[in-house]
This record gives C-alpha cells, sequence and structure tokens, in this order.
C-alpha cells in the first residue's frame, strides 16, 4: 500500500520536473548561448556548456579571457545598439506610468467608494466599459489622434494614455468601500478634509492593493508592444522591448549577441520576479494580464 | 435625508442644498484626472474607430461618407477571410492544449505537495517574460539547422521540420508531404502557425495552472470525502466532484484564451519572416488589421471596420462568458 503511493507520487514528481525542465530549459539555454562566441557557435551549435565557462576557449579562439571574455557577447550588443538609452526609456515610461496609475486611480477609487455625486454609478459603469474594448480596437485612431496631438515618437505618447487604469480604480474602490464608516467619522470630526481623509487613513489602509497595481502596472509596461511599436519611430524613444525586437531584425542571425540582449532585457523583470514571486502572480493573476 | 431636510427651517435646508452641490463638485473634481485620461485616450479613439470604418479617411481627415462600403470590400476580400480562418485555426491551436494541459498539471499540483511552490515559481517564469524576449528565444531554439530542437529529433532519428519557415499544412505534413493527392484545403494550418500556437501555449501555461490551482483549491474537502464514503475511485473522484464543480473556472479559462488567442499579434511580428509568413500563412486578424492601418497603401476605414469586426467577435464571447458566470455553470 505504501510502495504504491510512493511510486505514484514519484511519478507525479517525475511529471512536474519534466513540465518544469520545459519552462527553464529555454532560458538556461538562452543564457548559455550569450555566453558563445558566433565561431563557436557555428562550429558546434548544440553544445550546453559554454566553452568559456570550461576554460576551452583561449586555447581554441585566442578570445579574451576573464571577466571580459565571458561577457563579451554582452559588451558587444550593448555597443552595437543604444540599450542603456532603451533600459532608460523604459525605466522612465514604467515609473511616469506607475506614478500616474496610482494618483489617478486612488482619487477616482476613492469618489467612486466614498463620496457622493450625481451619475457616479453611470460613470463608473462607463470606465468599467472600456475596460472590455481590446488595444487593437483603438490603435487606428489613437495613432492618428497621438499624430495630431504632435506626440508621435515622444514621451508623452508613451505615458500620458497609461496613466489611467480602469482596473486598479476598480481594485482600489472595492477596497476602499471595505474600511469602516466609523473611521471617516472620526477622521471627520477631528476636522480631517476629504484628502487628508484619503491620503492619511485609506491610503496607508490599502498597501496590498496598491502593491498589487505597482506590481501589473510595472510588468505590463515593461513588457508593452504593440502601442509603443506603433507610437515612436527613432531609436533614441524606443522602450527596451522595442529596440530588442528592432536588434533582432539587424542581427538576428549573431546568436549570441541576440541571446545576450535578451538576457539583459528579461534580467529585471526575473529578479523583481524571485523577490517577489508571490505577490506577482496574485497581482497578475487578478488582473487577468497576459498578452 | 429627506426627512430633516423636510422638517428644517428653509434656510436650513437651503444650506444643506448649496453644501451638497459643492461637495458634489469636489467630488467629481476627484474623478476628473481619470476620467478626462479615459475620454481622451479610450472613449473618442473608440468611437472614432467606430465612424472610422462608415467614412472615407486621407492623411487623417474624414472626406467622404461610404455606408457600409469599407464592409462590403471587407466581405469580398479573400485575405481577409484567409486571415479569419487564420485566427481560428491559432486558437484551435492554442485553447484546447492550454485547457488540458494547465488542468492536467494543476492536478497534479493539488495535493499538499512540499515543492508546490518551487514548481509554481517556475512555471510562471513565461509569464513575467516579455513576448519579444520569448519571441526570440524560440526562433533560435525552433531554427531548422542551426536549433537544438531539430538537433535532439535529429538524435531520436525524428523529422527535421522547417518549424517557423514551413508553410505546408501539418495534416499534409502528417499524411502526404509532397502534396500528390491531398486538395490544399484540406492541409490544415501551417506548420509556421502551429509552431507560434505552441510557443504561445508554453508562455501562458503558468498562468492557467494558477487561475486552475486557485479553482481547485475552492472546492470543500467534504465533497471529496462525502464521495470516497461512497467508494468512488481517482477517476470517478474527478469526474464526477472535481470537474463539475470546477466548470465555471474551465469556462472562465476557454473564454479567456479565446478572447487573447484572437487579438495575437507580436508573436506573428515578431517570429515569421516575411511578418506574416511564410506564404502569408500566419496572417492572423490582428496581423491583417495592423497591415491595413500602417503599411502603405494604408486604408484606415478597412482598418477600422476590421477592428470593428474584432470588437463585435471579442464583446459577444465576454456576454457569453457573463452571462453563464452569473448562472454559475455548476452541476
Amino acid at each position: 500500500m505504501r510502495g504504491a503511493r510512493g511510486w505514484r507520487r514519484l511519478a507525479v514528481h517525475l511529471l512536474l520536473i519534466l513540465a518544469g525542465l520545459s519552462m527553464v530549459m529555454p532560458f538556461l539555454w538562452m543564457v548559455s548561448t550569450s555566453l558563445r562566441s558566433t565561431l563557436e557557435i557555428t562550429r558546434e551549435p548544440h553544445r550546453f556548456l559554454p566553452e568559456v565557462l570550461i576554460g576551452a576557449r583561449d586555447a581554441a579562439a585566442g578570445g579574451a579571457g576573464g571577466l571580459p571574455g565571458v561577457f563579451a557577447n554582452y559588451i558587444e550588443a550593448w555597443q552595437r545598439a543604444p540599450f542603456g538609452r532603451y533600459f532608460f526609456n523604459t525605466i522612465v515610461i514604467a515609473l511616469a506610468c506607475l506614478a500616474g496609475v496610482i494618483v489617478t486611480s486612488a482619487l477616482a477609487a476613492y469618489a467612486f467608494a466614498r463620496l457622493r455625486f450625481p451619475g457616479r454609478e453611470a460613470l463608473f459603469l462607463l470606465f468599467l466599459s472600456m475596460m472590455m474594448v481590446p488595444e487593437p480596437v483603438y490603435l487606428v485612431p489613437s495613432f492618428i489622434l497621438i499624430a495630431r496631438l504632435g506626440w508621435l515618437d515622444t514621451y508623452a505618447a508613451l505615458i500620458v494614455p497609461w496613466t489611467v487604469n480602469v482596473f486598479s480604480i476598480f481594485l482600489l474602490r472595492q477596497h476602499f468601500k471595505t474600511i469602516p464608516q466609523d473611521l471617516f467619522d472620526a477622521a471627520t470630526i477631528d476636522g480631517a478634509s476629504r484628502f487628508a481623509v484619503l491620503w492619511r487613513i485609506m491610503m496607508p489602509l490599502s498597501k496590498a492593493v496598491l502593491v498589487t497595481i505597482s506590481l501589473f502596472t510595472i510588468i505590463g509596461t515593461w513588457n508593452s508592444f504593440l502601442w509603443p511599436l506603433v507610437m515612436t519611430h527613432s531609436p533614441e524613444m524606443r522602450p527596451l522591448q522595442i529596440g530588442l525586437a528592432a536588434f533582432s531584425q539587424e542581427e538576428g542571425a549573431e546568436y549570441g549577441l541576440m541571446m545576450a540582449a535578451t538576457t539583459l532585457s528579461v534580467l529585471p523583470l526575473l529578479v523583481l520576479y524571485f523577490f517577489a514571486q508571490r505577490q506577482i502572480i496574485a497581482s497578475l493573476a487578478s488582473s487577468g494580464l497576459k498578452e | 435625508m429627506p426627512s430633516l431636510e423636510s422638517s428644517a427651517s428653509p434656510e436650513l435646508a437651503r444650506r444643506l442644498r448649496r453644501r451638497r452641490r459643492r461637495d458634489a463638485a469636489g467630488a467629481l473634481l476627484y474623478v476628473l484626472p481619470a476620467l478626462a485620461i479615459v475620454l481622451c485616450f479610450r472613449f473618442v479613439p473608440i468611437i472614432a474607430a467606430f465612424a472610422f470604418s462608415f467614412f472615407e479617411i486621407k492623411m487623417g481627415a474624414l472626406i467622404g461618407f461610404v455606408g457600409l462600403g469599407h464592409y462590403a470590400r471587407l466581405l469580398q476580400d479573400p485575405t481577409f477571410w484567409q486571415s479569419v480562418g487564420t485566427t481560428i485555426w491559432f486558437s484551435i491551436g492554442t485553447v484546447p492544449i492550454a485547457i488540458f494541459a494547465s488542468l492536467f498539471f494543476a492536478l497534479l499540483l493539488n495535493r499538499k505537495l512540499k515543492a508546490l511552490g518551487l514548481y509554481r515559481t517556475i512555471y510562471f517564469m513565461p509569464v513575467v517574460t516579455g513576448m519579444v524576449a520569448v519571441a526570440v528565444i524560440w526562433k533560435w531554439i525552433l531554427e531548422p539547422e542551426l536549433g537544438v530542437l531539430n538537433f535532439l529529433l535529429g538524435k531520436l532519428h525524428l523529422g527535421q521540420p522547417g518549424w517557423l519557415g514551413e508553410s505546408r499544412g501539418v495534416f499534409q505534413l502528417l499524411v502526404d508531404p509532397e502534396g500528390r493527392w491531398l486538395p490544399r484545403w484540406a492541409g490544415g494550418p501551417s506548420l509556421a502557425l502551429v509552431s507560434l500556437a505552441l510557443v504561445n501555449t508554453w508562455k501562458g501555461l503558468g498562468y492557467n495552472i494558477v487561475i486552475f490551482l486557485a479553482g481547485l483549491q475552492n472546492i470543500p474537502q467534504q465533497q471529496y470525502e462525502a464521495a470516497r464514503i461512497d467508494g468512488a475511485g481517482s477517476w470517478q473522484l474527478f469526474r464526477h466532484v472535481t470537474w463539475p464543480i470546477l466548470s465555471p473556472t474551465t469556462f472562465y479559462v476557454f473564454i479567456m484564451s479565446t478572447i487573447v488567442s484572437f487579438q495575437t499579434f507580436s508573436l506573428v511580428y515578431l517570429m515569421t519572416s516575411p511578418p506574416g509568413g511564410p506564404e502569408d500563412s500566419t496572417k492572423v486578424l490582428v496581423y491583417y488589421l495592423f497591415d491595413k492601418g500602417f503599411t502603405p497603401p494604408a486604408s484606415l476605414g478597412r482598418a477600422s471596420a476590421v477592428a470593428l469586426v474584432l470588437f463585435l467577435i471579442i464583446l459577444g464571447l465576454t456576454l457569453v462568458q457573463r452571462r453563464l458566470a452569473e448562472r454559475r455553470v455548476h452541476y
């Protein structure tokens, strides 16, 4: 009896490990390729361990040894395309969108949850209905609008339209509604203004929701593709994703370089992911964000 | 509070009303930033997409009403119908596999494993990774000559297909690779399209697993105990307890994956060369929209008509999901 259960458990783990390998191997293969020279890749494309790690490169290829040798592809990729600029753009855009989303969501959610004004429910429904329209549907008119505003190829085009996220408003509103009325009454009697109630009481009580919102906003902005593809054309304004896509069109055949650039592009989010994986999984699962 | 108003003096009532009006104005101020952005960058473009589909547009200006002209020409365009077909094949290639594979692994994970967190972390990695990186990595793995997948297949003495470069249909490759007798329409989706579908499934698997796990963990243990007392085996437990109770989750995953698969664009754009190829076999609906909207000679009217068709499809799916979710699908 116990033996049968043990075998079953083993089979389950084997299947799970197999699936896990199929998830991890592409990433490991990416890192491995990124550490190999073009010569090495064409000579032996399927070797897993890079020569530079097992100490065979210096004799064979005469490449530079030491740390610069290991990261040769990274250094070269960084020099061939303005990856520094791409990173800078993405970080600026992500942080600006995050700040915008937090401010607009907090204010709107507060009004929708706690303040009275005519047309409140209708307005909230209008917001929610916007959530159901997928991006490709309004892409063409948005492009014309952004062009008319003279915003093509500027940060404004990549930031301003994304400083509101209806789902964040929805999440915060739901949370604000759960905060007991007594807290407000007490604060109001103490003479706190409405804004002070929001800022001093509601926001500190909503840290978990704010973390959820921040995570899916940052990840969503970091990975967004279609919008910046359409709205930018000069290399200086490209966010990282578009820069990487352009790099792959230009240097696609140099796999070592490509994989080095790709590793760089996924590293920040993966690091963030390993530190906050529980929150990130919960955040993305709740948002339905899934390209 | 109408009672207070009616019983108080007219002076007090007026003051209350004035105060409420000022409060309402103040409250609107809180909604204003979000409202302004949503109106400008969502509402107006959505209405415009609707309007554009009835007009001739040159240089961003409406120059003539054409009624249903764009729709009529759209329906007569064989490439449009081809893109609809390609999109449906793409959905068929991703959605069922996505559901069954993720449900299968969620079931395996749902047994109080110590390493549950570790597995989940690993399965979710591709979800956090951007589509561009996923596309670039898989393009390298699927490379026909140097790619590692064909190398492994060669070791196993299996065929080494052209993956993303293969325009022949998968059914044709299976039964009649030379194309001697099988009619073209029966060839099925190109292997290139199926490769994209597989990469897409790989990327989304962890997400669906997490959704299924949440659904599984909501099933009350008593249900299982009761069934077990009645002598149910593990298949019967799954068939008569898990599957029926889980059906709202399954349905949610089904609709969401279908909606997402209908919007596929980046994988096609990034992984195929020329984009949409080989032989136009991966031109999905949003690619067609992108092509009409942004590749000269662009036809914004036609692109907007496609956008509306896409919107109606997705709206339909969403409403079905809402309706059935309200009725609660179980049992």
